[in-house]
């Protein structure tokens, strides 16, 4: 019997490597897997590269995560918020490595990871500064980037529900990133409100299939 | 002359929204165009973040904070609106799918290009977001700002200074003084001279040489 669900947090984020490149899902607050964080400030791992849409609120989750020293690097599109104190004060004084990508092209480059495309092109920051260094092609008349995939170790993320063949369904827009980090990492973690039984889950709505899934923990909200 | 308010701005801009646009409102000033969107039109409402067919605010205490916007806002779902993941939502930028995106801006320059991500300055934190994808993307990209900087510059510029976000992108610019629409060769129409300002004083506060 194939059973995904792993009876608790430490168990989901156990044999985690220092260097490891983390996909952590979540816009904001709303899909990131907190309890997940936590697991892993507590479980060890430093020297990560950590990519998320943003940069970590206040000193939860992926705040909390680089205000512990573990992070050596974050790939995301929006950093700089309210409350953002403690990436703006690693950043300005130099102990973490910013790669600022637009918020699509991030999404795409992690989706490429997962679906086995060795990159893109889009007009996404054609003539901006963030195209420096990259390929310019031109298609159809009109310039584009090249854009790499993005692949990695392990993958965090927050869904509603979930069965033990790791099937998962969403809510609301706490789905955002949650589908494609789960396609691009070795190791997809799905941290869930609700465990169901096999066959409960609607077929029809069943959002990430359980191959892109390793482990299962519930952590209710 | 009576220079119009954010407010009237947005309503002047909701105006030029046609039935069944799907439209993004960006973040921060621009969300302000979904209070004055005609009720009596089915407009779609998009963000960036997973969601056509956005409603407004919810009431206070019903606060749903996995259902919020690209600025990070508790919103409400109309019905008929869906969810989908964020690879998808892009793609309806990118694959030309959206019909309008309202943005902000620094500065807009009279071929089009935009900059509203980045100050420039050295210590700056720099966030992009989804501008650079929606300024690629929609088919049209209307800005909407107040037309002067604080000390008096014309953020409608000859060039733009600061950083930019995209290239020839934008269409048409909503503005405290007139609404402005970017044609070819860097011809800039004044379309809708809304505050009663006049050609010549509308010519000299922008500095450029416009169509009217």
């Amino acid at each position: 019997m194939i059973n995904k669900i792993v009876p608790g947090v430490a168990e989901a984020v156990a044999g985690i490597q220092d260097g490891s490149t983390v996909l952590v899902g979540g816009f904001g607050g709303a899909g990131q897997p907190m309890a997940l964080i936590d697991a892993l400030i507590e479980q060890g791992a430093k020297d990560l590269t950590i990519v998320n849409n943003n940069a970590g609120n206040a000193e939860i989750g992926l705040a909390a995560l680089m205000k512990a020293g573990r992070v050596r690097k974050i790939i995301c599109s929006f950093p700089r918020q309210a409350d953002s104190y403690v990436f703006d004060e690693l950043y300005r004084s130099g102990k973490l490595e910013l790669e600022l990508v637009p918020q699509g092209t991030l999404a795409e480059r992690v989706r490429a990871g997962g679906a086995g495309i060795g990159g893109f092109y889009t007009r996404t920051g054609v003539g901006t500064m963030l195209a420096q260094g990259k390929e310019v092609r031109t298609i159809h008349g009109e310039d584009y980037l090249f854009e790499a995939p993005i692949k990695a170790d392990v993958a965090f993320i927050k869904a509603k529900c979930g069965d033990r063949w790791g099937n998962l369904t969403y809510n609301k827009t706490a789905r955002n990133f949650g589908p494609v980090h789960a396609t691009a990492a070795g190791l997809t973690v799905a941290q869930v409100d609700t465990i169901v039984e096999l066959g409960e889950l609607d077929p029809e709505a069943v959002v990430t299939p359980g191959i892109f899934v390793q482990r299962v923990v519930q952590v209710r909200s | 002359m009576q220079r119009l308010t954010r407010d009237q701005i947005a309503e002047r801009l909701a105006k030029d929204i046609a039935e069944g646009a799907y439209v993004n409102l960006g973040i921060g000033l621009p969300t302000k165009v979904a209070n004055y969107l005609p009720k009596d039109k089915e407009i779609f409402l998009h963000s960036e973040n997973g969601v056509l067919g956005m409603g407004p605010a919810p009431k206070e205490g019903q606060e749903d904070w996995d259902l919020i916007n690209a600025g990070k806002q508790p919103v409400t779902l109309l019905p008929g609106g869906s969810f989908f993941h964020h690879a998808d939502s892009f793609a309806m930028m990118r694959g030309g799918h959206l019909d309008i995106c309202v943005l902000g801006a620094f500065q807009v320059s009279c071929h089009g290009d935009l900059a509203n991500w980045h100050t420039g300055e050295a210590d700056a934190i720099p966030a992009v977001g989804g501008a650079m994808d929606l300024a690629a993307g929609a088919r049209s990209v209307f800005v909407m700002m107040e037309l002067l900087t604080r000390d008096g510059q014309s953020k409608l510029v000859d060039q733009c200074t600061y950083p930019l976000t995209g290239l020839k992108c934008v269409s048409r610019i909503y503005t405290d003084y007139a609404v402005f629409q970017i044609e070819d060769n860097g011809v800039v129409r004044v379309v809708d001279d809304c505050s009663g300002a006049g050609s010549e004083e509308l010519k000299r506060l922008t500095g450029l040489d416009l169509a009217f």
